[in-house]
């Protein structure tokens, strides 16, 4: 791994086209990244995530992405993403492909990708019709005859996520909600980590996990990275702001014009 | 003017059913506040499970999202989400899972994926996310759900997730239990005729003959309720 400033690792890390996984369960959601993938007009990604929420709704209004892969699409607490579902019911900026797994699913899709294996297996997509749209394929169990759902393993071309800190030799060190933010960066080919904060020393936090250094490619410095999400110890989630993107969501031109002004005008990281 | 909201009824006639001890896997809105009153009022020892990963979490505030922090600060333990689903709920750990869905039909089959043709939807929905686990990974599933003929509906434009495991439905008009495997209209909240439940239901609604009504919400159990305040509210 290697520090680095978030524009020169998205600009040398993702390209067009690329399966790119900006992962965090509510908790911990790389949004500075994010904002830098927009700003640097990425074109033709497949984006991969369980809950693809505002970001998401962004990296899609402004045209970034051809396919989504997910199990969740709302906001949460508050009710649609308006960009995800313009692209999907009218083609706007463009159309989507969806590719949609359940939430158990998307989870042994990366815990498979983490351990380099071909494909994830559960006891899912039953009693219902997702099985029917999507990538799922039943395996026997060789030992006791059972049918389960197998699904093929997450292997994105860069997996991005955020944490609380790093140390100076890149070590990272996330705690709080967990996600599936070790699982994204194990499965991806390679990824950037974006941090509140460079430490000398990681001290011990109780549930903390640690990505070791040369396990992620690029540790960028990006201080509330992860707002309106949070960083558990640093701030708190930002919940008027997820109130707030509804109407700054729901029409075309409010979003571009505050995506101009938000992201495209502001000053990397 | 009554002296509670149609809500608040959904929210204490839910939590009734919650047993002292019971692990439950709990969503975002009514079930959580569902739960919480619970652990609040009878049912001090349930565990409450968010599909985030905590465990056992006594927020002193309502969550607007699932991965709020209180959650993690005030849980038992933290669990990454792959370990969530195979281990807890895949795992046979989690007693009761609440469901909230857009549509449903007799045999308490939930849509919460789309309105219109999959490929062509009139409405995108957020999705499963959880539900099609949760539904056949507990012992019993308890959906919450306000009535009107939209949303009880004859036929689902799709199937989310099993009606299987679907043992109660706490509307704001009532409550359906399945009765020959169809739900079956089995309590009235207060003030409220079978004709207004009949009439907010999309397919021809079975009215048990025992049928009966809630009891109003007591007074320790509105203030419990609202105690609980959800974050970022006055």
């Amino acid at each position: 791994m290697a520090h680095a400033s978030l524009t020169d690792a998205v600009n040398d890390l993702v390209r067009d086209g690329h399966v790119v996984a900006l992962e965090g369960f509510t908790h911990l959601i790389p949004h500075a990244a994010g904002h830098e993938v927009i700003r640097q007009g990425r074109r033709d990604l497949t984006l991969v995530r369980m809950t693809p929420d505002i970001v998401y709704d962004q990296l899609i209004g402004m045209g970034c992405a051809r396919k989504l892969v997910f199990s969740w699409g709302g906001n949460p607490g508050v009710g649609s993403l308006h960009r995800l579902r313009d692209a999907v019911e009218n083609g706007w900026p463009q159309p989507l492909e969806l590719e949609e797994h359940s939430h158990a699913g998307m989870a042994a899709a990366y815990a498979a990708g983490a351990a380099n294996l071909p494909f994830g297996v559960l006891r899912g997509y039953r009693g219902g019709d997702l099985r029917a749209h999507t990538r799922v394929a039943s395996v026997t169990c060789p030992f006791t005859g059972e049918e389960l759902a197998a699904v093929p393993a997450h292997r994105p071309d860069v997996g991005i996520v955020h944490a609380q800190r790093a140390d100076r030799r890149g070590n990272v060190q996330l705690w709080g909600i967990l996600g599936v933010q070790k699982e994204v960066v194990l499965a991806s080919r390679r990824s950037i980590v974006t941090v509140e904060e460079i430490v000398d020393e990681l001290t011990p936090v109780p549930g903390a996990i640690v990505l070791p250094s040369w396990t992620v490619d690029a540790v960028c410095v990006a201080p509330r990275g992860a707002h309106p999400s949070y960083a558990h110890g640093y701030y708190d989630r930002d919940n008027d702001f997820y109130v707030a993107w509804d109407a700054i969501s729901r029409d075309r031109d409010a979003f571009r014009s505050w995506m101009d002004e938000n992201v495209l005008s502001a000053v990397p990281a | 003017m009554s002296a509670y909201t149609a809500d608040e009824m959904m929210a204490v006639e839910a939590a009734r059913r919650i047993d002292d001890g019971t692990v439950c896997f709990v969503g975002i809105g009514l079930p959580s506040l569902a739960a919480n009153l619970a652990r609040r009022t009878h049912a001090p020892d349930c565990v409450l499970v968010y599909e985030s990963g905590t465990i056992g979490s006594k927020p002193n505030e309502l969550p607007l999202s699932i991965g709020d922090g209180e959650l993690a600060d005030t849980a038992d333990a933290v669990v990454a989400v792959p370990e969530m689903f195979a281990y807890w709920l895949q795992g046979g750990r989690i007693d009761v899972g609440f469901l909230g869905a857009a549509q449903i039909d007799r045999h308490g089959n939930l849509n919460s994926t789309v309105i219109g043709d999959y490929d062509h939807p009139a409405v995108r929905l957020p999705g499963g996310g959880g539900a099609p686990e949760i539904a056949l990974g507990v012992e019993d599933v308890f959906v919450m759900l306000r009535q009107s003929p939209r949303t009880f509906v004859d036929d689902l434009d799709f199937t989310t997730s099993s009606g299987e495991r679907v043992r109660v439905v706490v509307t704001d008009l009532g409550v359906l239990e399945p009765r020959d495997g169809e739900l079956t209209l089995t309590q009235l909240h207060p003030g409220v005729e079978p004709s207004r439940a009949r009439e907010a239901t999309g397919w021809e609604l079975r009215v048990a003959p025992d049928v009966r009504e809630s009891a109003a919400p007591n007074t320790a159990e509105l203030a419990a309720l609202r105690s609980l305040k959800t974050k970022g509210e006055a």
